[in-house]
Formats: C-alpha cells, structure tokens, sequence
C-alpha cells in the first residue's frame, strides 16, 4: 500500500461511516422488533427519538460520501505520477481490477444513500410514520454494500503498487480493450451524441410529464429514464463530450475535465447530472409507496417536486453539454 | 424552498447569537480545533511546496541521464560513450555535461559547479545562485577566488546571479566555462560526468533505456519520470509518517470535541427545553446544532489554514522544516513557491472536520431529544 | 374543543420508582373560554396540561383537538399542533437570557421559516399591545417580574395560536401585577382565545375572568 495522506483519509472516511451505521444497527433491529405507534410507553417514545439519529447519521454518512467521492478521484489524478504508462485518473484506477468496481461501489452507495434519505423525508410527513420497518430494514440492508464499498476500497489501495506498468487512458480507451469504459468511448462520436440527445430527451421529457402529472406511472417512467439519463451521459462523457472539452479527439478521460486546466468544467457537468439522478430516482422510489393510504397526499406532492428538480439539472446538464460541444474547436462530425 | 432557506437563515442567527453568549466556553475549542488544523494544514502545504519545487526542478531537467558506474560506483563518463549513444534510434538530442561539488570552507557548506557551453560564459567569469551571492555578498562584477582541490587558486569575475525563480534550484549554483571547469578540477579531457539526452518520442523512454542498458552495460539510465515518482513517494511517505505521529493529536482532539458537546451547561440543556417547548422540533434543535459545529468548523478551518499559509510561505515552516526537508544545507533563507491545491485541502477537511462532526454527532442528537415538558415540570 | 378521555400517565414506567401522576381523567374544555386547574402541588395539574399542551403524550387514553385525534401521534406531529395551536406562559418564564425582548417573542416562529422582517413586525404590534414598546430591545435579564412576565405572553402569541397555556401565571407576581395579568386574560378572551391556567391564587380562581375551575387531587378530578 502507499502511505499516503489521502488514501488513509480515504479509509478514515469509509471505515468510519461502516463503523457508525454498524453501531447503529442494534438499535435498528430494536426499531423493527419493537416498533408500536399506538403505545403511549416511554420505551415506544425512546424508540421515536431514535429515528432522528438515523437519519441524522446517513445524512452525513452521504455528505461525506459525495466529498469522498471527489477525494478518491483527485487522489488517483495525482498518483498517476507513481505508476509507469498512467497520466490521469483512469490509469491510476487501471493500476489493479479493484480501482473501477471501487469508484462504482462510491457512486452506487451514494445513489443508495440518497434514495434512503427521500424515503425517510416521506415517511416523516405521514403521520403514522407508515414506512418505519421498511426504511430500517433498508437501513441493515445498506450496512453490508457500505461494508463492501469499503471493502473494495482497501483491497484497492492496498494493491496499489507504484510502477507497475498501467495503461493509461490513451490506450485504455482504445477499441481493442473490452473493459465497460473502453466500450462506451469505443462508440464512435456521431451515434454515441445520438444516444446522449434522445436519452437526454426522455429524461426531461418524463420528468416534465410527470412534474406536471403525477401520476405512478410517469413517476417510474423518470426513475427509469434518470437511471438510463445517468449511464448514457457518462457514456456521452466518455466519448464525446471529453473529445470537445480537451480539444483532441483521442482524450476521453472523464476526470481532466474536472482540473483547473479545463476551468472546472466538469463541475458543471458532474453536479447537475448527479443531483437530477438523485432526484429522478427519488421520484420513483417515493411513488412506490404512494398506496399506503397515509402517504396519498403526499407521495404525489413530494414526487412531483423531485421530478422538478431533475428537470431543472437535466435541462442544465444538457445546456452545458451543447454549449461544451458547440464552443469547442475541435470538429468531429462533419455537417 | 424560500420558506426552508428563511428557517435556515434563523437557525444560523439564532446560532451565531447562542455562540457570542457563551464565548469563553467555545474559544478553548476553537482554539485546540484552529491549532489541529494548522499543525495538519502546515504539513501539507509544506511537503505539497516541496514536491512542486522539486517538480519544478525536474521539468527542466532530461528526460534521461546516462552515468557510468565502476565497481558500483558512479564514474566519469569515456569519451566514445557519446558518440555510440547517438548511434540509438529515437535520441533526438544529446550531450556531455560537467559537473561537480566544492567544498568552501568560508562558509562550511558544499557548492555545485556546473559547466556551460563557452558560448554562455567566457573563461574566467561566473554565474552563481542567489543563495551563494547573499552570502559571499557577491554581486555583479565582483571577483572571488577559490582554491582548487590541487590547491592552485583561481580567481573569477562573477557575470550576474542566477534568477530566484526557483531558490531550490539555483542557490548554491556557480556556473562556468568548460575550459575553467576542467582547469579547476583537473578533469581528464573529453570525459564528462554524465551524458543527459532527450527522446523524440516520450512513449519511447523506458524502450530506449532498455536498448542503451544492453549496448553500454556498464551504464545507468535514469528516467525523469523515475526521479519524480521517488520524490513522490518520499514526500508521500514522510507526510504520512508525521501524519501517523499526529494521528494520536487528532483522536485527542475528536475526544475533546464529543466531550465539549456532550458536556451540556445547565443553561444550554434549559435553554434547549424552552425551544422545544415554544415550538421548535428535534430535528429543529439538530440542525441549529449541526449549523453550530459547522461555523465553528468554518471559522477554525479557515483560520488555520491562514495561518498555516503564513507560517509555511513567508516564515519558512519553522516548526517542520527539520522533519521534513532534509537535503543539502546551504539554505539560509529558503522561501517556497506558495502553491495550494484542491486535493490538499480535501484531505486536509478529512483530518479534522470529518472527525469533528462525526464526534458531535451522537451528542448532538442526545442533546435534541430532552424532554420538551422538562421546562414545566421543574 | 378539547376532550380527554381516560387519560393517565406514568412516569418511570417498568421501574421500582413507577409513579402514576394522572389516574382516568375524562374532560371536554370549550373553545373561548378561560378555565382554570386548582389544587396543591403534586396533583397532576401541570401533567395534564402538559398532556393537553402537546408536551408530553399519556400513557394510556385519547385526546382529540377539534375533533382529531392526537394522542397516537409522534413528537414530531406533535410540535406542529403545539407551534400552531398552543402558545405557552410558563411559571418561571422561560426567557432566554442574553436575547432581547423582541429576538425571545420571534424564536417559536423560527421552525415556521416565516421572514423575520415579518416576525419582527408582528412582535412589535404585539409589545405595543402589552404596552411594553419601550423595552422591546433591551435584554430580558434586565426587565422587571412583570414586564418579563408580558414578554412571555407576547412570545406565546407570536404564532397566533387558539389555545393558551399559562401555568402558575401569577405565581412570582405581586398583587398589582397579577390584577395587571388578570387584565390581560380578558383580553385575550375577548380575542376569542382560548386560556387553560393553573393556579392555587385566589385572586385568580375567584376572578371574573375564569369561566370555569377545575379541582384536582391525587391525580384525579374532584370537582368539575
């Protein structure tokens, strides 16, 4: 392993966040098994004083996922330097087969988080808080993927071995390797901005229908078409949106652009695109539990903002796309 | 959205008031949270200015340098080597370069004599580093007189002082002419002390360091890229020991944190009943908390790192500078590019707010959740 | 208005130290009017109104508040009802010190997120009311019994609420001043507010101005 400040921030942060929610999980079983809204006993209110901790302790279990997320990117920016063949981020993460499925882990556990804390926003505006074993079963369900997200990080960091020969994202990103990345730059510019326009096109589409709707199925229509929104974007990233930005049709590395040699660009990309998956998502998964008679009213409320939301950040995700693509001097497609 | 950005605002208000009331409680905290940051802050900002410094030296430095090693050690350089490395396809330039160290005992300290083209510098004149010029009090025009190795003296006039762009670069430096170099040091004719070259193609490198490795095995390829990644690590590896060495130092700290928090006055905890008894909810409390620990995480962040900036870039990281600079010693005012990057200060928020807010959590909530009849059953 | 049926409430529950406070207490209060809850310390008077204010849920029972039915509901409900619906004066005050009048009135409409500009505005009517106007920005440490006594009723009316709390209201008042009080209570009913009290004073439970006095001891009601 390299003994490096940042990695073993890295590992504070993920250890502590399995640590705190795995001391937290007794007290969620004890959520489950002893959960009665009717009872006026002193342990029943101690159990309802509970709850606030929880979501307390995931909010910033998710905060700190998002900074660590941005971390665990610069961080294999700047190691790029310690291994032979790799010039940014992507051949860091090349170094090992645990450097990708670890950055997914992050991203996937973020989505989790976030989805947890829509969830419990519902919840507490019912007033027979309807989802509590529900959203502590999904509390214990998510103890184990952190688990696993933390473990994939140290498996990661610890085979991490300066000047072993890595490729770097010149040659990972080439069409001969079959790795997922080096498939979705293997697309070739003009199908692949295709597919972002028409993905992109159903995301805002559904969103809108259903931010004006509100109906179940639109609802799932946007869960799905964020999801979707959310891996074809990267996809379009990858390969094209990165070929504009760098200004050479060969650089498809997603993480440069977010350095200041690129003006933060990325940012703009990144934040939006995040939020409106979160958000998307968010919308559907409120809706599953939009039966639940105490939660009629307000399921569609919260969904539809949500859809608002992702809305707003597809159009600006898009907008910065187009406006990337189309103050660029680098020409791809010819017109 | 404008109703939850309003309740924010009055949360911080309310906050930043409850903090001006109890100021002497707080400024012990700030002040151990402000130190933390600081000692982290300057650690960092010290060993990141190192490693640009040495970045910086690198950049213009070979991409390779060929040395000739005799029993293992480092050995002149004969004078064919030159011509059958040209001989290697995809060196683009090449060339034998003069170096050495003398020892000036006026000072006490060892200088780097470099030779240049006699192009750059006619015979009998210098250039020296700033460093050196500082000390000798040497300034353009002046002469100076060393005494070589033989014991012969030499005297030069000093042509100008090398730019301070970079002090680590340059500040022992003294350059001069081929012709006095090998005078100087007596150096057989048509030997160098090693050969630097540049590769036409920078993928290539490591292919034709291989190449030159079996034509020439008694020679030594160093890459660039192989001196950068030492430096890295090294610096890496130093940062992350003092780190380890303060890890006790930060759980300290997250100690005293959680103790501060939970350690409730009277009239905090009564304070608290009567908000929720007027109205205000658990999670009210715990996000007027939340905003409590994180102006102070701010203030303590901010100032810290200020501080730190100022210690590291105009007073040198007096505090560190023993630990961890540790190369040659002649650099009596040694002053860093100030540098500061976004991954630094990342890390450096992971060192001390993450253990910050993750300590005052539990206490936090423990806190929100008194009784909200407590105020009128007293 | 307000109906309570079989209330009771245990403190320690499950402990050696279990103490029952309040023993099946059934009770309907009407909108409007002022009623006061008399007898000695110890007698569950304050639970109860603790219990009715949304402070604290029974043990066991039901409460409904205009005709919904509250006391299943969680804390978290149940601040909303208290911000809303009950403003409270308590006995000692309960100001925070170190604030002034005006920032102590505005603080139960934080939750809310009302703008402060707007807050600001309604506790200076109301000051203005109580007559207090001039002390609006000094520090309640620094204000007399009875003009901190005026800032807590004017901090129970910042939400504009129907029902108000007041426990023991005269207790740390002169006789003066608690006439001042009992002013005070006539026009809040006037406003068509609703006032629960309680008190052993005379001067309060004799007064016009309570429409109705409850007894209590031991727990349970004596007369109605």
């Amino acid at each position: 392993m390299l003994f490096q400040p940042s990695i073993i921030a890295l590992l504070l942060a993920a250890g502590s966040g399995v640590f705190m929610l795995a001391c937290a999980a007794p007290f969620a079983m004890q959520v489950i098994l002893r959960w009665d809204m009717r009872s006026g006993s002193e342990q029943q209110l101690r159990l309802e004083r509970r709850t606030y901790l929880f979501s307390t302790l995931l909010a910033f279990v998710m905060a700190s996922q998002l900074a660590a997320l941005l971390l665990f990117v610069f961080n294999a920016d700047r190691l790029a330097v310690m291994f032979v063949g790799a010039m940014c981020a992507v051949g860091t993460l090349n170094v090992n087969e645990w450097g990708f499925p670890s950055l997914i882990a992050q991203i996937t556990i973020f989505f989790l988080a976030s989805m947890w804390l829509t969830i419990n926003h519902i919840d507490t505006l019912a007033r027979d808080y309807p989802l509590v074993r529900i959203k502590y079963a999904l509390l214990l369900a998510l103890l184990p993927i952190l688990a696993g997200g933390f473990w994939l990080e140290l498996q990661y960091f610890l085979n991490l071995k300066a000047n072993v020969i890595t490729s770097c994202c010149g040659s990972m990103f080439s069409a001969e390797s079959k790795t997922i990345a080096a498939e979705a730059s293997g697309l070739a510019p003009e199908p692949a901005l295709w597919l972002f326009y028409i993905s992109m096109l159903a995301a805002i589409a559904a969103s809108l229908g259903h931010w004006r709707s509100g109906t179940r199925s639109s609802a799932f229509l946007t869960a799905l078409f964020s999801a979707s929104g959310f891996a074809t974007a990267i996809a379009g990233v990858l390969s094209f949106v990165s070929l504009y930005i760098y200004e050479h049709p060969h650089h498809h590395c997603p993480f440069c652009i977010l350095k200041p040699e690129y003006d933060y660009r990325g940012y703009w990309l990144y934040i939006p695109l995040f939020a409106a998956t979160a958000a998307g998502l968010g919308a559907g998964v409120t809706q599953v539990f939009a039966r639940r008679s105490s939660l009629a009213g307000v399921v569609p409320n919260v969904s539809r903002r949500l859809a608002g939301l992702a809305l707003c950040a597809f159009l600006i995700f898009t907008g910065a796309v187009s406006y990337f693509v189309l103050s660029s001097n680098l020409v791809l497609l010819e017109h | 959205m404008r109703l939850w950005l309003e309740k924010q605002r009055h949360l911080i208000d309310f906050t930043l008031a409850s903090l001006a009331r109890r100021k002497t409680k707080n400024i012990g905290l700030l002040l151990a949270y402000m130190l933390l940051v600081f000692v982290l802050a300057s650690l960092m900002l010290f060993t990141h200015a190192l490693r640009s410094e040495a970045a910086y030296v690198l950049a213009s430095s070979p991409e390779v340098i060929v040395q000739r090693m005799v029993a293992g050690r480092h050995d002149l350089v004969p004078p064919d080597y030159l011509e059958r490395i040209g001989r290697v396809r995809g060196v683009q330039k090449m060339q034998g370069r003069l170096w050495g160290y003398y020892y000036d005992p006026v000072l006490n300290a060892n200088y780097t004599f470099m030779a240049r083209p006699s192009g750059e510098i006619a015979d009998g004149g210098i250039m020296v580093g700033n460093a050196l010029a500082r000390e000798r009090g040497l300034s353009t025009g002046n002469t100076i007189s060393f005494r070589s190795y033989s014991g012969k003296l030499f005297t030069f006039e000093v042509l100008a002082t090398l730019s301070p762009d970079s002090e680590l670069l340059s500040a022992d430096l003294v350059l001069l002419s081929e012709n006095d170099f090998r005078r100087f040091f007596e150096y057989p004719a048509g030997h160098f002390t090693d050969i630097a070259m540049s590769v036409a193609n920078p993928q290539e490198v490591r292919n034709i360091a291989a190449k030159l490795g079996k034509m020439l095995p008694d020679s030594r390829p160093i890459l660039r890229e192989e001196i950068l990644r030492t430096y890295e690590s090294l610096f890496d590896w130093r940062e992350g020991i003092v780190l380890t060495v303060l890890a006790g130092a930060i759980l300290a700290f997250a100690i005293l944190a959680w103790e501060k928090a939970s350690g409730l006055s009277a009239e905090e905890k009564r304070e608290i009943g009567i908000l929720k008894a007027i109205g205000w909810e658990t999670s009210d409390i715990i996000r007027m908390k939340s905003w409590e620990g994180l102006l102070i995480s701010i203030t303590a962040f901010l100032g810290g790192v200020l501080a730190a900036y100022v210690h590291v870039f105009h007073f040198g990281a007096a505090v560190f500078e023993p630990v961890l600079k540790g190369w040659s010693v002649l650099y009596p005012k040694f002053k860093l590019l100030p540098t500061v990057d976004g991954l630094q200060l990342i890390t450096l928020l992971f060192f001390t707010v993450f253990p910050y807010m993750a300590a005052v959590l539990v206490p936090i909530w423990r806190a929100a959740i008194a009784d909200p009849d407590t105020v009128m059953r007293a | 208005m307000i109906e309570l049926a079989d209330i009771r409430k245990a403190f320690n529950q499950g402990h050696t130290n279990e103490y029952w406070a309040l023993h099946g207490i059934s009770l309907k209060l009407d909108a409007g009017r002022v009623t006061a809850f008399r007898g000695p310390s110890g007698s569950g008077k304050t639970t109860l109104l603790t219990i009715i204010g949304c402070l604290a849920k029974p043990t066991s029972g039901r409460i409904r508040f205009k005709g919904e039915e509250i006391s299943g509901l969680p804390e978290r409900f149940l601040t909303d009802i208290r911000r809303q619906s009950f403003g409270f004066v308590f006995q000692q005050f309960n100001l925070i010190k170190g604030l002034s009048a005006l920032d102590n009135i505005i603080l139960p409409g934080f939750p809310s997120g009302r703008p402060r500009a707007e807050l600001l505005a309604n506790a200076a009517s109301l000051l203005d009311r109580l007559k207090l106007s001039h002390r609006s920005r000094a520090r309640v440490e620094w204000l007399s019994g009875g003009e901190q006594q005026r800032v807590a009723i004017a901090r129970a009316l910042i939400n504009d609420p129907e029902v108000i709390i007041a426990d023991e209201p005269t207790a740390n008042l002169d006789t003066a001043l608690s006439l001042e009080f009992m002013g005070i209570l006539e026009d809040l009913t006037a406003l068509g507010k609703t006032v629960l009290l309680t008190s052993h004073d005379p001067l309060v439970v004799e007064s016009q101005a309570v429409h109705r006095v409850i007894a209590m001891r031991d727990g349970r009601l004596t007369e109605t």
